[in-house]
């Protein structure tokens, strides 16, 4: 190879270096939508940490009390509106009563919103669940990790009246259920403060609650720690735990289609990484000879 | 047209804005920016207005004041003045010469947020998981586990062999800290894939979004 031929390919190598962003943005959005048009079955492995969640939710007796904290906002929908949906199907499936609430101001309407997808079921209709008796929303109150603190001691006290202003001592469901102690599981659905962490240092670690939770992907590293020391029953990180919820519950629903979206686009992330890497060593070799 | 083809019209077009900064910032992507900001604010002020300060607040003090021109009782709903006094403390800030007096509702802040978290962050996220890492290092027919108590147990040590810097990184000492960073490494790669997943995710929501609902081009 002549020196020609070689200065050539380094140029290549620079050229790539100083690529325009927007040509990388272009690939991403490709890579994200073109995958949406396909319905490509993918094989969902589940780790241990959804399996712990999908578990703690199955091993209930039909009857028992899920409270649902639903602790995000129309951001994070993509991430969490699966497994709220997941979550209802399984837990209506069971015959399973469901007490939604809030901590934060839009995460009871987003409660609705799932509910509203789920009722579509055929196999959800034909159950015929009516409000007050199968589920309840309790809406959102302020005043963060301390509602979960009053909570330990009273429903009543943080949440006199149901979302729709209806004493919480007129609704069937609700009678009986003045504590921690009249659940049988919570579930935390969170994409931040206060959310899931708050949940296991107000409501576990004081009042000996059983978690279970599913968070955004940022979010998940920092709560599996919690599931090694069995603060948390298990946890459902991001898309992916979403997809795993759904793939166990033998429903696939959105989670499970966006993935295949996810693993081109992780594909392509990782290609450039290379290619960048390579062009990197390839120009500072130049630089040096 | 029903509102909600009006609704979706308006999210396709405003999440294009947005996308069309990835080109160049233009007066389409501004508008699209501002409108987010001002709705934000606007929605947060009505919630802080209708779902905080009055249900907290207001109502608290009306029903201290009525149990006591009523029944003449004087109750904990009382209490709520000193909330609402520190409040008033707070917007003082706007007026320079007696901005001070907001340090003491900043202090009242401070001070019982450090004392409320301490004692949780102390026992959740230290005690417990301090409990969490002293496991059997070798468990007998089980290999999964036995590997794994080992990565939590080793990592855990070197990585804060690492954070120990009263003696210089050198010999077994150094060799157990770069250990150390290697596992800090592989941790905040773990952290930035994840990062990603979760803003890829974002990004298909959208995509769905303007396929589906806007364009309908998914089924």
């Amino acid at each position: 190879m002549n020196q020609e031929n070689r200065q050539e390919e380094k140029s290549f190598w620079e050229k790539l270096l100083a690529i325009d962003r927007r040509i990388i943005f272009l690939f991403i959005v490709v890579a994200v939508a073109l995958p949406l048009f396909f319905k490509v079955s993918m094989r969902i492995p589940v780790t241990p940490v959804a399996q712990g969640t999908y578990e703690a939710i199955e091993s209930l007796q039909p009857g028992s009390k899920v409270l649902a904290s639903f602790d995000y906002d129309p951001g994070s929908m993509p991430e969490l509106q699966p497994m709220a949906e997941a979550f209802f199907r399984h837990c209506f499936r069971n015959d399973l009563k469901v007490i939604i609430m809030g901590l934060w101001p839009q995460g009871p309407l987003q409660a609705n919103i799932a509910l509203e997808e789920v009722f579509q079921d055929k196999d959800v209709k034909a159950k015929n669940l009516q409000y007050g008796i199968d589920y309840v929303n309790l809406g959102f109150t302020a005043g963060n990790e301390v509602v979960i603190d009053r909570m330990g001691h009273s429903f009543e006290e943080s949440y006199p009246k149901d979302g729709y202003g209806t004493p919480i001592g007129e609704i069937p469901l609700m009678r009986g259920v003045r504590n921690y102690d009249n659940v049988d599981l919570i579930f935390s659905l969170s994409a931040g403060y206060p959310g899931t962490q708050e949940w296991v240092q107000y409501g576990v670690d004081v009042f000996h609650v059983k978690l279970a939770a599913g968070n955004t992907a940022v979010q998940a590293p920092g709560m599996y720690p919690y599931v090694q020391t069995g603060q948390l029953s298990g946890v459902l990180g991001g898309m992916k735990g979403g997809a795993e919820y759904e793939t166990l519950l033998g429903i696939p629903g959105r989670a499970v289609r966006y993935m295949f979206s996810q693993a081109v686009a992780h594909a392509v992330i990782c290609l450039f990484i290379i290619i960048g890497n390579l062009a990197f060593f390839a120009s500072k070799k130049r630089k040096r000879s | 047209m029903s509102g909600e083809v009006v609704g979706v019209w308006i999210g396709a077009i405003l999440t294009l804005g947005i996308f069309s900064f990835l080109y160049k910032d233009n007066p389409f992507y501004k508008f699209s920016e501002a409108l987010f900001v001002g709705v934000s604010a606007g929605y947060w002020f009505v919630v802080t207005f209708w779902q905080y300060f009055l249900p907290k607040l207001i109502d608290n003090l009306v029903l201290a004041y009525t149990l006591l021109t009523v029944e003449g009782k004087i109750d904990y709903h009382w209490v709520y003045v000193l909330g609402g006094g520190l409040g008033v403390l707070m917007l003082l800030r706007l007026l320079p010469s007696v901005g001070w007096l907001s340090r003491w509702s900043l202090a009242f802040i401070v001070g019982t947020t450090a004392g409320l978290q301490f004692t949780r962050y102390l026992e959740s996220n230290g005690i417990i998981q301090v409990k969490g890492t002293i496991l059997p290092l070798i468990v007998g027919g089980n290999l999964n586990t036995t590997i794994g108590n080992i990565v939590i147990v080793v990592g855990t040590f070197c990585g804060l062999i690492y954070f120990f810097f009263s003696k210089e990184h050198k010999g077994a000492f150094g060799g157990a800290a770069r250990v150390g960073v290697w596992f800090l490494m592989i941790t905040f790669g773990a952290l930035f894939g994840y990062t990603v997943m979760s803003r890829m995710s974002l990004l298909i929501g959208r995509m769905d979004f303007l396929f589906s609902n806007w364009l309908g081009l998914i089924g």
